[in-house]
């Protein structure tokens, strides 16, 4: 399979591990942002290739593990109305909130449904006038311009049974505070591809020059993940900090022009809360006040529901790449992906949640 | 700004009082079901030993026997449809255990409103399957449910047949150093059944690999001895499979990736919808574990077999990391291939 087989090449692979080896002579602490980039690190065991020196730390980019918990116990409270149809991304569906999570909601009779885009949300809501179909909206800037289509599509045909619940959060500010942070061990980063194949790479020369930082825009591949930490490695030692495109097959400076217009037409940018981390400001997306009809939040008057979490699980220290998963007491004990505590282990894309799939053996042994 | 001194976590959620999808995704959740609910209720020894089939005495005459309902939609696929599925399915329950399958029984619950023209297309489809097989649909029931409690058809097969002296096969038997055989390409039924559902389009047709394995079966034990346990990694993919027999045996399973066969289409389509093939739905594909002295001479017999051109060798028994499934990658490091927790696709079998 092309752009496949090839960054996943085992010789290619250990020829950038050797090169790491000479290239890093002291030791680092570098980042991956993207949870889809933990995953393959963990899957592929590119822990057991890097040289001792170079120590990954796992970023916030998850999405599922960072939609607050008060999003979860919003987006229950509407499934459980009788003419409310909600729809999600598949791994939505497991996250607990604070007392149920969707997939027990829609066990107990809420209509509940998974879509791999909410356009076909909007395609239901044309199909079902009877019913109110509300999408849940998260995710990166990866998944915001489609949102945003959704919300464009509904006002286009003026909809009145489609709203969306909003939870989006923006890359670049997470840097920022991870970065201002006093307890920070982070030294060079690897920015999701994905996201940069939206938003261009502009974004991070502000972080580089502020906090004389190196970040390797990265892909999702073995040989992508390797390359990038290569890039870093480099920068680092000759004492440099500069913006460089490892995934330059997908990502361009620029970003995809179209897709930072619609996101701009339907989304503000404002303060946000991270699960496991706090509020950021100006790290989120809301739906600006022309879209108010289209606002879960507005047309159903949902409250702002507190909901108070208790203090067993590492997840702000794991997602912020302070402790690794395995060094939480409750980790594949009391915490497992099928009875979670934290976030962090519900998504595949979850720190502890590949730490559980694909790494509990390294730690045994 | 708050940092990190705002440690939160979720509330653990209260103990499981509802039955969810994954409980019937052939994982986790399914295993629980089958030790928290129904082992202790029916405890006896033959259930016990949890294979796909019970195999007892009856007189002098070793008997294996299963049961296997099949809810899966759409009806029809391609490569198959429920009919086919439920004849194959549990003959090769029957044939995992190396039984020759004789008899079958068949209960239908039909949704009121369902066309005759299906469910004759559905009978048709048995009837084929069992004379292909060699066997006969001897007993059977039906059910009507109203409009709207059902899913047009449900189908249960009950099966019945004779183990031959001499075989004894269980998932507690794999020891270290015994090798992995696996008749062929992993994932197409499951792929298959969601690219019809989702209307998803590939170059070439992905067809469901549904097909009753007892002749196969019959093949592999002519060569005289060496199989310690047989499955056919239906639900829940060839990673519960393996886990199961490695839970059940106490030893560890270490597969070579490059080994594991999975079509182009199939590993595409995973690629797209963000699935591993290895947690992907089978229906005619089987895994043996065998004594490391016959696995050459029994792969050799596989590959005479239509259904088992593709077999390979892949994998090995091992002492370390009991109970565990790992993966050594292309790139040279391993993984644990892990049981999967809650459901991938809904409703394949």
């Amino acid at each position: 399979m092309k752009y496949i087989d090839e960054y996943r090449d085992g010789r290619i692979a250990l020829a950038l591990a050797a090169q790491l080896g000479e290239a890093c002579t002291r030791p680092w602490v570098l980042m991956e942002i993207c949870g889809g980039q933990t995953h393959t690190i963990m899957r592929y065991g590119l822990d057991e290739l890097l040289p001792k020196g170079v120590e990954l730390v796992h970023g916030p980019g998850c999405p599922v593990c960072v939609t607050p918990l008060e999003t979860i116990d919003k987006a229950l409270a509407l499934a459980e109305m009788p003419d409310v149809t909600l729809v999600s991304y598949g791994d939505m569906l497991r996250v607990p909130g604070s007392h149920s999570d969707l997939f027990r909601a829609k066990a107990k009779g809420a209509d509940v449904r998974i879509a791999y885009s909410p356009t076909e949300a909007v395609r239901l809501a044309r199909t079902m006038p009877e019913r109110h179909v509300v999408f849940l909206a998260i995710g990166f800037e990866t998944t915001a311009p489609a949102n945003a289509m959704a919300a464009w599509m509904a006002k286009r045909e003026e909809l009145k049974n489609f709203s969306l619940l909003v939870s989006h959060v923006l890359v670049p500010p997470a840097i920022r505070a991870l970065m201002a942070s006093p307890a920070n061990r982070v030294q060079g980063f690897i920015a999701p591809g994905h996201v940069c194949t939206v938003m261009g790479c502009g974004e991070y020369e502000a972080l580089i020059r502020d906090f004389h930082v190196p970040i390797v825009v990265g892909g999702f591949e073995p040989v992508d993940l390797l390359e990038a930490t290569l890039m870093l490695v480099k920068q680092l030692e000759a004492g440099e900090a500069r913006l460089e495109n490892q995934y330059v097959r997908s990502v361009s400076y620029e970003g995809n022009r179209t897709a930072h217009g619609i996101m701009r037409a339907v989304f503000e940018v404002a303060d946000q809360k991270w699960r496991g981390i706090g509020t950021i400001p100006e790290s989120g997306l809301h739906l600006r006040p022309e879209y108010a009809d289209y606002d879960a939040n507005v047309i159903f008057h949902l409250a702002p529901i507190t909901a108070e979490e208790p203090a067993e699980c590492i997840s702000a220290q794991v997602l912020q790449g302070l402790r690794k998963p395995t060094d939480c007491p409750a980790f594949a004990m009391r915490c497992t992906p099928d009875n979670p505590l934290g976030a962090p282990m519900v998504s595949s894309e979850g720190a502890c949640a590949a730490y559980y799939r694909y790494r509990r053996h390294t730690r045994a042994s | 700004m708050k940092t990190i001194a705002d440690i939160v976590c979720p509330t653990p959620l209260p103990t499981k009082d509802t039955v969810l999808l994954g409980h019937g995704s052939g994982g986790k959740l399914s295993g629980d079901l089958v030790r928290e609910i129904f082992l202790p209720a029916f405890q006896n020894p033959v259930l016990a030993r949890l294979d796909d089939q019970a195999v007892f005495a009856v007189d002098k005459c070793r008997l294996a026997m299963t049961t296997d309902s099949f809810v899966v939609k759409p009806l029809f696929f391609p490569g198959g449809d429920i009919g086919s599925l439920a004849v194959n399915g549990t003959i090769n329950d029957l044939a995992m255990g190396g039984a020759r399958p004789l008899y079958l029984s068949a209960a239908f619950i039909l949704e009121e409103g369902l066309s005759f023209e299906v469910l004759r297309r559905v009978v048709q489809s048995m009837r084929e399957a069992a004379a292909e097989a060699g066997v006969a649909i001897v007993t059977g029931d039906t059910k009507v449910v109203e409009r709207g409690s059902g899913d047009e058809i449900f189908v249960t097969t009950t099966g019945i047949g004779v183990v031959p002296d001499g075989v004894s096969l269980s998932a507690d038997q794999a020891k270290p150093g015994d090798k992995v055989l696996l008749s062929g390409s992993i994932g197409d039924h499951g792929i298959a059944i969601l690219a019809q559902r989702e209307g998803l389009e590939f170059e070439s047709e992905i067809e469901s690999d549904s097909a009753a394995l007892h002749t196969l079966v019959a093949g592999m034990l002519s060569v005289g001895g060496g199989i310690r346990c047989m499955r056919d990694p239906t639900r829940g993919g060839l990673s519960s499979t393996l886990n199961e027999i490695a839970a059940q045996s106490g030893v560890g399973i270490e597969l070579v990736e490059q080994e594991i066969p999975v079509r182009e289409e199939v590993r595409g389509a995973c690629e797209m919808l963000g699935l591993d093939p290895l947690y992907v739905a089978n229906e005619g594909k089987l895994v043996a574990i065998v004594e490391p002295g016959a696995a050459r001479g029994i792969l050799t017999a596989m590959r005479q077999h239509p259904l088992g051109r593709e077999a390979r060798m892949v994998g090995t028994i091992t002492a370390a990391n009991r109970g565990l499934v790992i993966m050594r990658t292309a790139l040279g490091t391993t993984r644990i291939v892990d049981m999967l927790a809650g459901d991938q696709l809904p409703r394949i079998c």
